[in-house]
């Protein structure tokens, strides 16, 4: 029961984000000067779409893996690629920005916008939108074309930036013409039923083993990492780790992930909302920027391995270096990402300082926190697949919901209480103490932790065996 | 010497094992046999501490599984692809067993090199992972990691399933040879009645759990199990 709730809480707290967002985007610009709203969205939706296309990339699931077992059954190859393809049309990757577009689009005719011409433009980015979800489908494995356009949108939004060149300049008649003459929407139409058919087509025709709907299978190469050998057996996990990230789609998905909590911070920490302005939250922030990997990876110690837990339980390992290496990799990534996360000085050093503070209370006590937790969490992950990134139901149960408590709530507790009773430096100094103290008693916290996961051995190994 | 004594597990009110009391000598080739849910499995995981004896317990070589973990250093398994690592080449997969029983990349390389007949040019430098190799390529692969590290006492679940025919033949000479020098225990389970026959000393069969048959094997041995699983 608690955990729906907690679930449908999140459901409505990105769609009323999404809503608030398409309500307020137009009096924002409006208040603030920065032209007519309309304008400005079209300048910037070359990038929202380009975006849309990326995680679509990464995240959307694809319709073939649904195929191969409707394929002995007695029913017709059109239907079955119709149906596929059908049910990626309602997708959360599509749905999704009806949150944004349809209230913006009230707002515009509401403010005395052409109905026609905004019905146009919502149509045409509404194509648009279903147009990448085709795309997406007929470009899916084809990493190198993929990776190719990316770089080149990242160029040129960097560029616009500095102002070298400025792609909108090209982009926005487009987007605004769709407003301007509404008929042009029926291109964008056009360009979404040409989508449709040759995905139809392509999948029809591909719809055997060895073609459409072959797995892809990726070039191995053997590698080393001798300079890891110094380190001994825990070397050797280290070794088996960074390989399980940077060989798995679905622990490359938490690196990514990892990477957009850095930049979850700009809205705590440069009062782009008001409700986080209180100095607490800037101890909260700091904490999800230095702490991204650290939640997105190690709150999954140990399913990382629950593919092959039996091998580990059975091979001559030591729960001590296997835990270690762990932590050291959970410990490596917040020192990155705190110093990717540099860019914060720009806000002033005491915005950096939440985030330095947040990496020692990262280090010195989530970091044994999300070990111990994993304990509990026993969810088999599928490392091929992204199903159940964003969480799973078996993952917030009461003694993981528990332990969130001591890594959120308790730092800023440390800080309120310096910061309120003595100085706010006297808060940052709190939580690092806490860090710190947490980081001398690594051995004893190691051992503890070593017992929970010895005690739940059985029970894991059990959990594992359910199909993911 | 592996003993089990009154060594039952129970899930759910009903035994899928109940073994009043085994020995397997050290250096027996030792097979089990027995239909879908005899308790072959299950005998090899509870050796392996994977799950907990109802009652009971085994002994390895005088340490008690369920209580230390000092059987390990010189036990090796291999019971399914959950004892494979999916996104590791056949190489690198091979020097993380050998690292964790010791073994540097020499030894292994020494040890992989006697099995070039066996791998039949399928495994080593393919630029595949294994998830990508087929079920009989993994099965190889699983199989000669666990004589990584000179263990004492083998398990093998099933090995010769999905093995081609001459990888079968192969792999029966190589469990024979194992077993020659008297040294290694190694314990074997199949479906396959003339190849445990052929390969194991000692023989015994599982049927809802139970010891029914153990038999030291002779040349009416495999006409005793045909006659056995023909009932």
């Amino acid at each position: 029961m608690a955990i729906k709730i907690a679930m449908i809480f999140a459901a409505i707290y990105f769609m009323l984000v999404f809503l608030g967002l398409g309500i307020g985007a137009y009096y924002f610009i409006e208040q603030n000067n920065w032209g007519d709203p309309l304008q400005l969205v079209n300048k910037f939706l070359v990038y929202y779409v380009v975006a849309d296309l990326y995680l679509r990339y990464m995240l959307q699931k694809m319709p073939v893996t649904n195929i191969r077992p409707l394929l002995y059954l007695p029913i017709k190859k059109d239907k079955v690629v119709g149906y596929s393809l059908g049910k990626t049309m309602f997708s959360f990757f599509n749905w999704s920005h009806a949150f944004f577009f349809v209230p913006f689009s009230v707002v515009l005719v509401i403010n005395g916008y052409a109905t026609v011409g905004v019905i146009g433009w919502h149509l045409g980015m509404m194509a648009l939108l279903f147009c990448n979800n085709f795309i997406n489908i007929l470009v899916n494995n084809k990493d190198g074309l993929f990776y190719v356009l990316i770089a080149l949108f990242s160029v040129l939004g960097i560029c616009q930036y500095y102002g070298f060149f400025d792609i909108t300049v090209f982009t926005a008649p487009f987007f605004n013409s769709l407003y301007g003459q509404p008929w042009m929407a029926f291109l964008a139409w056009i360009l979404l039923i040409a989508l449709i058919t040759s995905s139809f087509l392509y999948f029809k025709n591909h719809m055997y083993l060895d073609a459409g709907l072959a797995g892809k299978t990726l070039v191995a190469k053997t590698e080393d990492y001798m300079w890891l050998n110094r380190f001994g057996i825990l070397g050797t996990f280290l070794k088996n780790d960074i390989k399980l990230i940077r060989r798995n789609k679905r622990s490359k998905t938490a690196v990514i992930m990892s990477v957009f909590f850095i930049f979850y911070g700009l809205f705590f920490l440069t009062g782009g909302i008001e409700a986080y302005e209180g100095p607490v939250w800037k101890i909260f922030a700091g904490i999800f920027i230095s702490g991204g990997f650290l939640f997105s990876f190690g709150q999954f110690v140990p399913s990382w391995d629950s593919s092959y837990y039996p091998l580990m339980m059975s091979q001559n390992i030591q729960y001590k270096e296997y835990l270690a290496s762990k932590w050291y990799l959970m410990v490596i990534a917040t020192l990155v990402s705190t110093i990717l996360a540099s860019f914060y000085i720009y806000f002033g050093w005491d915005t950096y300082m939440a985030v330095l503070v947040g990496a020692v209370y990262n280090i010195g006590v989530n970091s044994y926190l999300v070990l111990w937790g994993g304990a509990y969490i026993k969810t088999p992950i599928d490392l091929s697949s992204n199903k159940k990134a964003f969480g799973d139901k078996q993952a917030f149960n009461a003694k993981t919901l528990m332990l969130t408590l001591p890594k959120l709530i308790l730092p800023l507790g440390f800080y309120a209480l310096g910061h309120y009773w003595v100085s706010p430096s006297a808060g940052y100094l709190f939580v690092a103490l806490a860090g710190v103290l947490g980081f001398a008693f690594k051995n004893k916290v190691f051992g503890l932790i070593e017992e929970i996961y010895k005690k739940e051995k059985y029970k894991t190994l059990a959990a594992y065996k359910q199909k993911p | 010497m592996i003993t089990a004594h009154n060594l039952t597990k129970v899930y759910n009110s009903v035994a899928v094992l109940n073994i009043d009391n085994l020995e397997i000598p050290k250096g027996q080739s030792f097979g089990l046999v027995g239909n879908n849910g005899a308790g072959k499995t299950t005998f090899f995981s509870l050796m392996l501490d994977l799950i907990q004896p109802s009652s009971g317990c085994i002994n390895n070589n005088g340490v008690q599984v369920d209580l230390s973990e000092a059987w390990k250093p010189f036990t090796a398994a291999f019971i399914d692809e959950s004892f494979l690592i999916g996104y590791l080449t056949a190489e690198e997969y091979f020097y993380f067993i050998g690292e964790l029983r010791g073994r540097n990349k020499a030894d292994v390389d020494q040890l992989l090199s006697g099995f070039k007949d066996f791998f039949h040019g399928e495994i080593l430098g393919q630029k595949k992972y294994l998830r990508d190799l087929s079920k009989g390529n993994q099965k190889k692969v699983g199989i000669v990691a666990t004589f990584i590290g000179d263990p004492e006492v083998i398990i093998l679940d099933e090995p010769f399933a999905n093995l081609d025919p001459t990888t079968q033949i192969r792999l029966k000479t190589i469990i024979k040879d194992l077993v020659a020098k008297k040294e290694v225990t190694v314990l074997v389970s199949s479906h396959d009645l003339s190849h445990v026959t052929e390969v194991c000393e000692r023989i015994v069969v599982l049927h809802k759990g139970e010891v029914v048959k153990d038999i030291q094997t002779s040349a009416q041995t495999l006409k005793e199990l045909e006659v056995f699983f023909g009932r």
